[in-house]
């Protein structure tokens, strides 16, 4: 299952011709239920958390985002996007290279198994590594006896985060490559060119806006998972909190415009991420051209 | 397949890429996802069985599917009018609208959760105007729709708007000049192209509400046997340390998941097959 759907890049402007469409009444009224709707489910949400953010006043906003924990959970959530993106981008980039290059038994098959982290629950996501690496899990009597912490502590959020975010990159590339076939790459071969120049100085170029784009989306979840972290992290203060899990614990304790002024950093986050993501749609469908 | 055997592969690269991608994949995927499976066999088939046939257990399945559910067909009904308004129609911020719909995927779950709650909690700005009405919105079922609605609206519009934008109009134009009227021509012959990506839409917008979390425990309010989704249930009992019956729990949750992940790859290839023919014709 796709946990994201791409975008339509072939924004060929449709010439709407009058026989072809609603009286103009009609189109006021659909055009209007559809921005209503957007409104009460889109929008409003987008409005309150700035609203609800600023209600105690600049000062209030900025020392909210400035405490410590704030601080140490902005930290925990730079590191693990830090560590899950270049990590799942370089499997993306094995996976899509291995995938669409060559042809092999059980393709099919590969390619449905990258997919699998997206139709796992969040919260199952998480709890696999509780059963795996927590204090009664397989292994856990063997990571305690070497001092080793992994669940309640920083390895398992990015774990976790990893898992979430693993088929992000690989579904941005497969399908693009895919399109691209052999040929560039082949041509590079047989004039004498290697393994990684190839890969550098032929795929590389031809893939870049998709790879971006896979990153893109890839860090915009990491940063923002919930339930799979909240499930491994024990929300330690100060220690173990990433910044949803931050955001959760303010609004569990009342303190809504804290938890709303931190909320709103990661809304700028998603805001960002979503026109870096247009910007990226129009290079890569002028380049398909 | 022998044919394909080393001598076609000109490309270099093709072992360390796949035995990377398949020792990852092993390490992140599927090893912890196996000992998901060997965990819930520490409970014996009676035990197994008696967790998830627990009143509590039933009762959170049953609602995560139906609140899934009516998300996912409100979803089915509004993305598809969304679709439309962004295909057929131009507006002023049209722009903007359409990457709103994206909003839903970058937003961090917890974000929306406690946004929506403000609004729709019965002192929020929308709950407040219901409340007179005698409907209360945060804390109920209807809550947790609301969230799935939010989770899902971007399934349904993506799925739908590529084909809608491809769709040919020749046949629109033979209807419009056989006499058809527009309403006729919508179900008659633009609606039947639009099935399969709307039922694509919905079943992905259904998979995903299923295991939703961080939108939807908040507004929810987590009551036991009434606001309490699984994917909750499971975070309780792991916090009373009863691991083997939250994975149970958590087994049969991504049993529903798989199923619906093959109907999905079922429809997604009568939806590409449908398109070519169309197109092909």
């Amino acid at each position: 299952m796709a946990g994201i759907v791409t975008n339509p890049r072939t924004s060929k402007k449709h010439a709407v011709k009058p026989h072809l469409s609603e009286p103009g009444i009609v189109k006021y009224v659909l055009i209007g239920i559809a921005l209503l709707f957007l409104s009460l489910i889109v929008l409003l949400p987008m409005a309150a958390v700035l609203v609800e953010g600023f209600r105690k006043g600049w000062e209030a906003y900025l020392s909210a985002l400035t405490h410590p924990d704030a601080m140490s959970a902005l930290r925990l959530t730079l590191i693990t996007a830090l560590i899950a993106v270049p990590l799942n981008t370089i499997f993306g980039l094995a996976a899509a290279w291995a995938i669409t290059k060559f042809k092999f038994r059980g393709k099919n098959l590969l390619v449905t198994l990258i997919d699998l982290p997206f139709a796992v629950s969040p919260v199952v996501s998480g709890l696999i590594y509780v059963l795996l690496f927590g204090a009664q899990g397989l292994l856990g009597p063997w990571l305690d006896k070497h001092d080793i912490d992994i669940i309640f502590a920083t390895p398992g959020i990015v774990i976790a985060t990893m898992f979430v975010t693993f088929p992000f990159v690989a579904r941005e590339l497969i399908p693009l490559m895919e399109t691209q076939g052999v040929t560039d790459e082949e041509a590079a071969v047989s004039l004498g060119a290697k393994g990684w120049r190839v890969f550098f100085k032929v795929t590389l170029p031809n893939i870049k806006w998709g790879l971006l784009y896979g990153m893109i989306l890839c860090n915009a979840r990491a940063m923002g998972e919930f339930g799979a972290v909240s499930v491994v992290s024990g929300h330690i203060r100060g220690e173990t909190n990433t910044l949803p899990l931050h955001i959760e614990i303010l609004y569990n304790e009342y303190q809504f415009s804290a938890a709303f002024a931190v909320a709103s950093l990661l809304m700028v986050l998603a805001v960002v991420t979503l026109i870096i993501k247009s910007v990226l749609e129009g290079r890569m469908s002028e380049e398909s051209r | 397949m022998t044919r394909f055997r080393k001598k076609e592969r000109i490309l270099p690269g093709f072992s360390i890429t796949l035995g990377f991608t398949i020792l990852y994949l092993s390490l992140i995927v599927l090893i912890p996802l196996a000992a998901l499976a060997i965990k819930s066999a520490d409970l014996s088939a009676a035990q197994w069985w008696k967790t998830v046939s627990d009143p509590r257990v039933v009762a959170s399945y049953r609602l995560s599917l139906t609140t899934a559910f009516v998300a996912a067909a409100v979803n089915f009904v509004f993305g598809l009018l969304l679709a439309w308004v962004l295909v057929r129609y131009e507006f002023p911020g049209k722009r903007i609208i359409d990457g709103l719909i994206d909003l839903p995927f970058a937003l961090p779950t917890a974000v929306a959760g406690i946004a929506l709650t403000t609004i729709y909690a019965p002192k929020g700005w929308v709950g407040s105007l219901l409340e007179p009405l005698g409907i209360k919105v945060a804390y109920t079922p209807i809550g947790i729709t609301i969230a799935l609605i939010f989770i899902g609206i971007p399934f349904v519009v993506r799925t739908v708007q590529p084909v809608l934008q491809d769709l040919e109009s020749d046949m629109e134009e033979a209807a419009v000049m056989l006499g058809s009227y527009r309403l006729r021509i919508f179900f008659k012959i633009i609606l039947p192209d639009l099935i399969p990506p709307l039922l694509t839409g919905f079943a992905l917008a259904f998979a995903r509400g299923i295991g939703e979390y961080g939108s939807v425990v908040f507004i929810s309010g987590n009551m036991p046997m009434k606001t309490e989704i699984a994917p909750l249930l499971i975070i309780t009992k792991l916090e009373q340390y009863q691991y083997a019956q939250a994975a149970a729990v958590a087994v049969v949750l991504l049993l529903i998941s798989f199923a619906l992940l093959l109907v999905i790859n079922i429809l997604q290839r009568w939806s590409n097959r449908r398109l070519r023919t169309v197109k092909g014709a």
